[in-house]
């Protein structure tokens, strides 16, 4: 077992965290209160391969490992969160689907633009009535002839507003359940297709979650992603890709919050000492940082399995569930360490401490990953397998 | 302790009566709590969201406050107060925080700081002057903080200089809660840096005094609704009869309604996690998912239960720490352990409740979002988690046992 990372992926991240700290990190506050997506920043990343990075080279990719990818999504939430949310949406929901359901035609029209950041892509499966119970999709698409013919709204979509492509989830036959959900790509300004209402959100402020509308949006039979019924069945295995991105988010978050602490123990005086010497301080910081380190393993784990062909439904689910709560846990030490001045906006731990809550929540919350682990345990016989 | 002269019974009397449980309230109380329940419910409830968002607290509201008594809630009826227990204030602020955590901690620090202190401390004169108005129309600020010094209080360097019978003060003073409202300020500052805590000394001053104003105004997390403002004093003179207590014995004032300020922020961050209780229970007996309301799951009932649990332990150590207070009894450590875990079930209670609700409680549509952000600075303000470790620990290793 090989527990570090090559030159290359230490090059990688080196890179991926000179861009953050020096494009991103002067404007996050700002970002923050306008809740503005920085389309820019978005454009740029494209520039640096960042957007393409799992997919394969003739399709515009980098061909990074997930590994790697894991690597990219942790140095951008370091600095901010949301943008790293809205990539990872990008990346393993959005372009990921279409890569792993889509067909020749349409990986070649939809990646290449998604990999260099052209296009932005989003990915809707919730619904209002049907969160967790993602299989209870109301949303439906009637054949009409070689059309297509969506009804619905989804709820709480990722880059929905901003988005060029969205992969939908709808039901196309009812009685087979969640055998009757088909995935399809809806291009924005399709006729009937609209972002409702966006959400005014604690944290993930500048990443636009919204309401997508469906109605009467005909799409031809070609925007059909995958095999009919077959969309949720994709759809799960692309949460298994997207909760490692979610692990990986958290863990750069815990990172970002905990270097803002211990920067600041070293130099914050109180009863004539750098807070640093007291002993109470320093067990939180080893607190923290062996949290940390043990989660981005847990991430890095699922992330080679899954580089390597190997299922990994349990091993992503410990890895998200593990670190969005050490994260939540490791950015409340954080403000706690700065005390007053972790409370206000002047100070970077005030916003790792909101952005932080969606990881518990978003791609299945804390508690559906422990239903996932205990059901994938109880199958088997040998849990350490 | 001093207060144990100031308790509504003598020790002996207590001693003798039979223990009735400590959520137990009198007539006196229940009405007390139901009046405080009723305005939170009908007036600060459907507003709580719009003075997040403006980060400003509504004068009409505020004006209801004073009405119905709550920011003069110990003070004596002849001097306009209400002439209610120290339990009393206990009630409000836990009562207030359910819906908005920034009007309760606008009671809390007006009732456990500002009044405690003056009518503490306070000569008649003083008495007369400054509890009837703020009993009717002035808030009070606490203003001790400042940029170099949070917990190590004492360290504070803004500076009282004698001028006659006069002191002018110049200095800066940080996080001071209620300052942009505020008509009176309690100020501590040192008359001579070089005695340590011997020096400090607490002054009243009043908002129109020249050589006080209010600097920035903090953007904040949570408790938006409630100002957090750094006071400046440039040369700003006051008169003996501004005097706190007495010079140099400032420091004691200081730490004694600290001690008993905990107390009324445990009681903040106990009725902030019912507030956020209630809104999960709510919704766990409302939303659907995979053909069942969620309260159906055994993962969501075993975290309602924990939950009210938690918050069933937390009341109590503020109940007994408050009544142990009212009863004239030494509380400091219950205080101090009062304060800490209720900060801490405020902050897991908050937590679990935005989970509850999963995505829509991470939108500003439902009422959890605010409590998340506002929990936070329970474990921070009138003492951090630390600070009230190092207090129940000192407690332990001196007496070298608790009880």
């Amino acid at each position: 077992m090989d527990f570090g990372y090559t030159d290359d992926q230490r090059q990688l991240r080196n890179a991926i965290r000179k861009f953050a700290e020096a494009e991103m990190k002067p404007h996050v506050m700002e970002w923050d209160e306008s809740q503005e997506f920085p389309i820019e920043v978005f454009r740029a990343l494209g520039k640096l391969g960042v957007l393409g990075a799992v997919f394969p080279e003739e399709l515009g990719g980098a061909a990074y490992s997930y590994a790697e990818y894991a690597i990219i999504v942790e140095e951008l939430a370091r600095v901010d969160p949301s943008i790293a949310l809205s990539v990872a949406a990008h990346i393993s929901l959005c372009a990921n689907h279409i890569f792993v359901a889509g067909n020749d035609e349409q990986r070649k029209r939809y990646i290449p633009k998604l990999a260099t950041g052209e296009w932005i892509g989003s990915w809707a499966l919730t619904e209002p009535e049907s969160g967790s119970d993602a299989g209870g999709t109301h949303t439906k698409a009637v054949r009409d002839g070689d059309v297509w013919v969506l009804n619905g709204s989804k709820t709480f979509t990722t880059n929905g507003q901003i988005a060029d492509v969205c992969v939908v989830m709808a039901m196309t036959e009812r009685s087979a359940s969640t055998h009757g959900i088909s995935a399809f790509l809806v291009e924005k300004g399709t006729p009937g297709f609209r972002p409702g209402k966006k959400e005014n959100k604690l944290g993930m402020r500048c990443s636009p979650t919204n309401e997508m509308i469906l109605t009467d949006c005909r799409v031809p039979t070609s925007q059909l992603c995958g095999k009919q019924g077959e969309g949720f069945v994709d759809a799960l295995r692309i949460l298994d890709g997207g909760r490692i991105s979610i692990a990986a988010l958290s863990v750069g978050i815990a990172q970002g919050a905990f270097d803002a602490a211990l920067h600041y123990s070293k130099q914050r005086k109180q009863f004539g000492r750098f807070i640093s010497e007291f002993q109470a301080i320093q067990h939180k910081l080893a607190d923290m940082a062996t949290e940390i380190d043990a989660a981005r393993l847990l991430t890095q784990r699922a992330a080679w399995m899954k580089d390597n062909g190997i299922d990994v439904n349990k091993e992503s689910s410990m890895a998200k569930l593990f670190s969005s709560e050490i994260a939540v846990r490791v950015c409340n030490e954080a403000v706690q360490i700065h005390g007053g001045y972790g409370f206000i906006k002047d100070y970077p731990v005030e916003k790792f401490y909101r952005d932080v809550k969606l990881c518990t929540i978003g791609e299945g919350t804390s508690e559906i990953q422990k239903l996932v682990i205990a059901r994938q345990l109880l199958k088997s016989d040998l849990p350490h397998a | 302790m001093d207060t144990a002269t100031s308790g509504l019974f003598p020790r002996s009397t207590i001693e003798s009566m039979p223990a009735p449980p400590l959520t137990h309230l009198s007539e006196e109380e229940k009405l007390f709590q139901a009046s405080v329940e009723k305005f939170t419910r009908e007036r600060l409830a459907p507003h709580a969201r719009g003075m997040d968002a403006a980060g400003v607290f509504r004068k009409d509201l505020l004006d209801e406050m004073f009405t119905l008594g709550l920011m003069g809630i110990g003070i004596p009826e002849s001097y306009g107060g209400q002439d209610g227990s120290f339990f009393q204030s206990v009630l409000a602020i836990e009562e207030l925080a359910k819906a908005d955590p920034s009007a309760s901690v606008i009671v809390d620090v007006q009732n456990t700081l500002v009044n405690a202190a003056i009518q503490q401390w306070g000569t008649d004169e003083q008495k007369g002057r400054w509890l009837p108005r703020l009993a009717r129309d002035t808030v009070g600020a606490y203003a001790l903080s400042e940029a170099g010094s949070g917990s190590d209080a004492f360290a504070l360097t803004t500076r009282a200089i004698q001028d006659g019978s006069d002191h002018r003060l110049t200095g800066r003073k940080l996080w001071i809660t209620n300052a942009a409202e505020a008509g009176l300020f309690i100020v501590f500052a040192t008359v001579n840096p070089g005695e340590g805590y011997k020096g400090i000394t607490a002054f009243v001053i009043e908002r129109e005094t020249s050589g006080l104003a209010i600097g920035k105004k903090e953007d904040k997390l949570g408790i938006r609704a409630s100002s957090t403002c750094e006071v400046i004093l440039d040369d700003c003179r006051v008169a003996a009869s501004n005097v706190l207590g007495e010079v140099g014995k400032g420091y004691k004032i200081a730490i004694e309604t600290l001690n008993e300020g905990r107390i009324g922020i445990g009681a903040q961050m106990t009725g902030l996690a019912q507030g956020a209780f209630e809104h999960a229970l709510a919704y766990a007996k409302q939303r659907k998912q995979f053909g069942k309301t969620i309260g159906e799951f055994q993962g969501v009932q075993f975290q309602l239960a924990e939950m009210a649990t938690d918050i069933e332990a937390a009341r109590l150590l503020v109940y007994n720490a408050a009544r142990l207070r009212d009863a004239g009894l030494p509380f400091l450590t219950e205080a101090a352990m009062a304060k800490l875990f209720a900060s801490q079930i405020g902050e897991r209670t908050a937590s679990r409740a935005v989970e509850v609700l999963g995505g829509v409680g991470f939108t500003k549509d439902y009422p959890v979002e605010k409590l998340y952000r506002d929990a936070k600075i329970g474990r921070i303000y009138e003492g951090t988690s630390n600070m009230q470790r190092m207090t129940i620990a000192k407690r332990l290793l001196e007496r070298g046992e608790f009880r």
